[in-house]
């Protein structure tokens, strides 16, 4: 195996470009260093990012939005009072991922690109229209976050290509957001059902809004029923039904070791309707 | 209860001093399985079965040995022949033969000299498989058609026309049930079942073996039991084991898991044929799960007939226990007498079988059997409490075991404590706590027969009045600390004064290993015998000096006394002045007792446990916990508390999430712990435990075993708590929130 510690993204990306064999980066290492040792993974060439300045950093954009370096661990997140009050439904999904330990090396860019369904902070970002800047051996490109998986351990990234930064959008007035997960214990566990809401309110009038269901498919999906269910509605019980209707009929989950098909369908209404309300009350500005 | 031939009022027996292993163990220095290593020594790593069920055809080595720095494979060939009975499935376990039997069961082993290699190595080994047809289900396996894994496995026992993968049946009874069944006014019959568990010991199975040659070899290994290591693995090896010298290490935990042999013996056949280099072999987690031994998966069947006033007429059970590819394994034998050991009943009718499936060898798991068994039966006797109205605790208190009762399985209970628990139970505010909604309440008592067991100690006086005690039972739960009080509080000298050292097969007698709830019971009696008879050797020296008789000497506060008057006016000689002077007076001073000790007495619990159910998506939450557990005496009161509460919490585990997952393809689908879901520490509330006392006469301290019972009732008190909060009975381990969320959908129609 060839470890390398590039100090550019371009660098990264031409190495990236330049390999044959099995490739992995590694950001905090948490799933790579596990997948290693448990023998799932023997990669050729291991492209260490943390060498690149900027990575650790969590930056204001022009429009006033948050741009998130690929090394930040979810504990720094975790920690950053003005990224909790402008999403906290993003970071309390990122900081639902494994333990202390994990949360001092895990980054939102590692969660995304191990391409599990069941990743924590990736419906957050897709609710949010998280945005991830994606460095190539043809420059950069900028992609949805909701783009990125592909399926199970997989991503659309191209040959050469790596994620070089997160974006998350600005904020905005009168929007929140909220992430919930459900797993049989209380951590240290993988999401069997997840479900992301964001949403923006004129008065009582939700106007905008973005759902997203982990776990519940290949990908963590961007649902569009789910949204239309709950827009142009104050998030009575009637939406709040609609909604888990909605959500219900978009999870097109499997049944294994973690959860049956059936009871994931039941769980995916069950969470979005709770998402919804805390996301809603965040919106109002009356809980956090 | 007080009792006259009952001493209490002890000066350090009933003290909570901190265990003598306790600040090795959170600095870290404590020496652990893994923790040993030795100069020269080769790392060993092994191939495993990817299948559930196949032949094996051929192995390849040659690849690995190819490979720089690899210094042997061994393979079922490099064993001995001819073995027979449990030797052979042993042996068959280590290492499988014609046939692979189990994902995960080892095929090869290879050494090298590094970790990383070892790994390499075992993956260019080419095993080719013709793969078979599996079961891994305990009621598959039963079923017409099921293959039949091992042909001729049944013993005398099994009566003509059972399924080939029954391999052993039970029965036995009293009483005419059909009448009993009759005089009832409610009778009920219902199939329960139990998945496999693990025990989930924080420490993977590790050791490192050396065998020259000459056959003589060494092991240092983390184990519950030296004796066995050696005893098996100088079979599965063919060799003496008076050759063999087996040395334990601390144990990060062992439930029962760690009372045999899995990959031991691989260390010393590649020591062997590395020309007597030390091996060491350190098991993964997910080789623990896929190739250790986890307790049975079971389905059974219980009948219990009811009056309106809760007096229970008769019960009938049929279990049906799945303990992996080998006979032996499942614990019907125990799981049996511990159905309805909480109750005196008039008519009971008990039968089993053991199934073998495509599993792996299970093991001993904390009382083994006793939670299947009362997850079927107390679950049954609360399903007839809330039919009939009447409150659990009352009906236990009418039908339960007394003093003097004749027990399900036949003997005399001399002097228990079931009562008094339930009594405690009844007692404690946590009874009385309103229920909100979506909560219930489960309650459930359990039995552990507990064990005495072969046991040799030895106990040395040292120059300076301390005292040295040699065990044989490795300190799980904080035996050593436990008997260090029991020494001193027999010498007359200080707890700090005692050291009690767990030591190696050399030192000693065979002892059995720490299980049945035994070491602090039998290691704890032998080590008051042998303190006892160097107290008569002190007195003697005493005497001796005094020059009077032996016997007009008597011992107490750590010092010999004249007994009497009579006897002479001498000032007392401490321990430290006869031990200053033992060389001149006769030389060194010890004392050494060995006995299969008896006198072991069974420990009741009732347990009272409170959930609450989310009724959307079948998530149990426990709210309150509350252990009422029997301890005879409680030598050292912490450490009895945290056995109550460490049962309970594997107990919830099996009840609520912890499952052996197979799919189609007869592979563990969840070898790991982030799919094998033991519960986490915020999964779990402060678990409230009351100590009752009620001594055992057959221990000189009153002492009963306190390890295993505590495992036993979480698993019908809880489903019968969530039976409570939902209206939902769940028949079938573990309560999962999708099993719950799918019954309480039923319930709505
Ligand atoms: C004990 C434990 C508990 C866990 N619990 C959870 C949990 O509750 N929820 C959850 O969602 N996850 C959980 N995880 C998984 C893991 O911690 C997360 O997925 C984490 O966010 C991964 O981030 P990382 O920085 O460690 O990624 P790494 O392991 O460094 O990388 C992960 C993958 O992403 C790729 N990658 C990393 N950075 C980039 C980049 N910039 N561009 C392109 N590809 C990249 C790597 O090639 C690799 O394939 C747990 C892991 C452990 C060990």
């Amino acid at each position: 195996m060839r470890y390398h510690t590039p100090t550019s993204f371009a660098d990264a990306a031409a190495i990236a470009a330049g390999t044959t064999g099995t490739l992995r980066f590694l950001a905090g290492g948490t799933d790579v260093l596990v997948q290693m040792r448990a023998g799932m993974v023997q990669p050729d060439d291991l492209i260490d990012l943390k060498h690149i300045p900027g990575v650790d950093k969590i930056e204001r954009t022009a429009e006033g939005g948050w741009r998130i370096g690929v090394a930040v661990p979810g504990i720094v997140l975790g920690g950053h009072a003005e990224l909790v009050r402008d999403w906290p439904g993003v970071v309390e999904g990122m900081n639902l991922v494994g333990s202390t330990q994990v949360q001092g090396r895990a980054t939102l860019a590692g969660n995304l690109c191990n391409g599990s369904p069941a990743a924590d902070s990736v419906p957050g970002m897709v609710a949010a229209g998280a945005v991830a800047t994606v460095t190539g051996p043809n420059g950069t490109r900028e992609i949805p976050v909701e783009n990125i998986p592909a399926g199970p351990g997989k991503t659309n990234l191209a040959k050469g290509e790596v994620i070089s930064a997160i974006t998350l959008p600005p904020r905005g007035k009168n929007g929140g957001d909220a992430y919930l997960r459900f797993i049989p214990r209380t951590e240290m566990d993988i999401a069997v059902v997840g479900c992301a809401v964001n949403l923006r309110l004129d008065g009582d009038k939700v106007v905008e809004a973005r759902v997203a269901l982990g776990a519940v498919a290949p990908t963590v999906l961007l649902s569009e029923a789910c949204a239309k269910a709950i827009i142009g509605t104050t998030l009575d019980d009637a939406a709040l039904a609609a909604l888990a209707k909605a959500a219900e009929g978009e999870a097109k989950p499997i049944s294994d070791k973690r959860g049956t098909k059936e009871f994931r369908i039941d769980v995916a209404g069950v969470l979005a309707r709770r998402a919804a309300k805390i996301a809603y009350d965040r919106a109002k500005g009356t809980s956090k | 209860m007080a009792r006259d031939d009952v001493k209490t009022g002890y000066k350090y027996v009933g003290t909570r001093p901190n265990r003598p292993d306790g600040l090795d163990k959170v600095t870290g220095r404590a020496r652990y399985g893994a923790d040993f290593s030795l100069p020269g020594m080769l790392w060993a790593a092994v191939v495993r079965s990817p299948h559930a069920h196949a032949r094996i055809v051929k192995i390849d080595a040659s690849k690995a040995l190819a490979l720089e720095g690899v210094k042997a494979v061994v393979t079922r060939a490099d064993l001995p022949t001819g073995l027979t009975g449990e030797d052979l499935n042993l042996q068959d376990n280590t290492l499988a033969g014609e046939k692979a039997l189990y994902d995960g069961h080892a095929v090869a082993a290879v050494a090298a000299t590094s970790q990383l290699l070892a790994q390499d190595a075992a993956r260019l080994i080419e095993v080719t498989y013709e793969v078979l047809p599996h079961v891994t289900d305990v009621d598959a396996a039963m079923a017409p058609g099921a293959p039949v894994i091992r042909p001729g496995v049944a013993d005398y026992s099994v009566p003509e026309g059972m399924h080939g993968n029954v391999a052993r049946y039970m029965e036995f009874g009293h009483g005419d049930v059909e009448a009993g069944f009759a005089a009832a006014d409610l009778v009920r019959e219902h199939t329960y079942k139990t998945e496999a568990t693990h025990q989930g010991y924080i420490e993977p199975h590790a050791a490192v073996g050396q065998l020259g040659e000459d056959g003589r070899g060494e092991m240092w290994v983390c184990t519950q039991g030296h004796w066995y290591i050696r005893r098996m693995s100088a079979a599965v090896l063919g060799i003496e084991a008076a050759n063999l010298r087996v040395t334990p290490s601390e144990i990060g935990g062992g439930f029962g898991g760690k009372t045999t042999i899995f990959m031991e013996p691989l260390t010393l056949a590649l020591s062997k044929k590395a020309g007597g280099r030390p091996v060491k072999l350190v098991m993964s987690r997910s080789e623990v799960l896929r190739a250790t031994g986890p307790t049975a998966s079971a389905s059974m069947d219980v009948k219990i007939g009811m009056k309106k006033d809760g007096t229970i007429t008769a019960g009938q059970v049929f279990f049906r226990m799945q303990g992996g590819a080998f006979p032996g394994m499942s614990p019907i034998g125990e799981a049996l007498p511990c159905a309805f050991a909480c109750y005196d009943i008039p008519a009971l009718k008990h039968e089993a079988v053991e199934v073998i499936a495509n599993r792996p060898k299970a093991a001993a798991y904390r009382a083994p059997g006793s939670p299947m068994a009362a997850f079927a039966v107390e679950s049954m006797v609360d399903e007839l409490c809330r039919e009939l109205g009447l409150d659990p605790i009352e009906v236990r208190l009418k039908n339960g075991a007394k003093n003097g009762s004749k027990s399900s399985y036949g003997p005399v209970y001399n002097v228990i404590g079931l009562q008094e628990t339930l009594e405690a139970a009844k007692a404690h505010p946590n009874y009385a706590i309103p229920l909100g909604p979506n909560q219930g309440r489960g309650v459930a008592s359990g039995f552990w027969f507990n064990h005495g067991g072969e046991t040799s100690v030895s106990l040395a006086v040292g120059e300076d009045g301390t005292a040295t005690v040699m065990i044989g039972t490795p300190d799980i739960g904080g035996s050593r600390a436990s008997i260090g009080l029991m020494v001193a509080e027999t010498l007359g000298i200080p707890y700090e004064d005692v050291r009690v050292n767990v030591v190696e097969t050399g030192a000693l007698g065979v002892n059995e290993p720490t299980h049945g709830s035994r070491a602090t019971f039998a290691s704890g009696k032998a080590a008051v015998e042998a303190a006892n008879q160097a107290i008569k050797e002190m007195c003697k020296r005493a005497a001796a000096e005094w020059e009077i008789d032996a016997e007009a000497v008597e011992w107490k506060d750590g010092a010999a006394h004249p007994a009497g008057p009579n006897a002479g006016k001498f000032p007392p000689m401490t321990i430290g002045e006869i031990g200053s002077k033992m060389g001149g007076s006769g030389g060194p001073i010890s004392g050494h007792h060995e006995v299969t000790a008896g006198g072991y007495g069974a420990s009741f619990g009732t347990h009272v446990v409170d959930v609450e159910v989310d009724p959307e998506t079948g998530r149990t939450t426990v709210l309150r916990y509350l252990v009422v557990q029997d301890a005879g005496t409680a030598i050292h009161p912490a450490y009895v508390e945290g056995q109550y509460q460490g049962g309970a919490a594997q107990g919830i585990g099996w009840a609520l999430n912890e499952e052996y997952v197979y799919g189609p393809d007869g592979r563990l689908q969840n070898p790991v712990f982030l799919d094998y879901r033991i519960p986490v520490a915020s999964d779990l509330p402060m678990i409230d435990t009351v100590i009752v006392e009620v001594p055992n006469p057959g221990h000189p301290y009153g002492v009963r075993g306190v390890g295993e019972t505590g495992i036993t009732p979480p698993l019908p008190a809880i489903a019968s708590a969530i039976a409570g909060a939902t209206g939902a009975r769940i028949r079938s381990l573990p309560c999962s929130p999708p099993k719950v969320l799918a019954a309480i959908k039923a319930l709505k129609g």
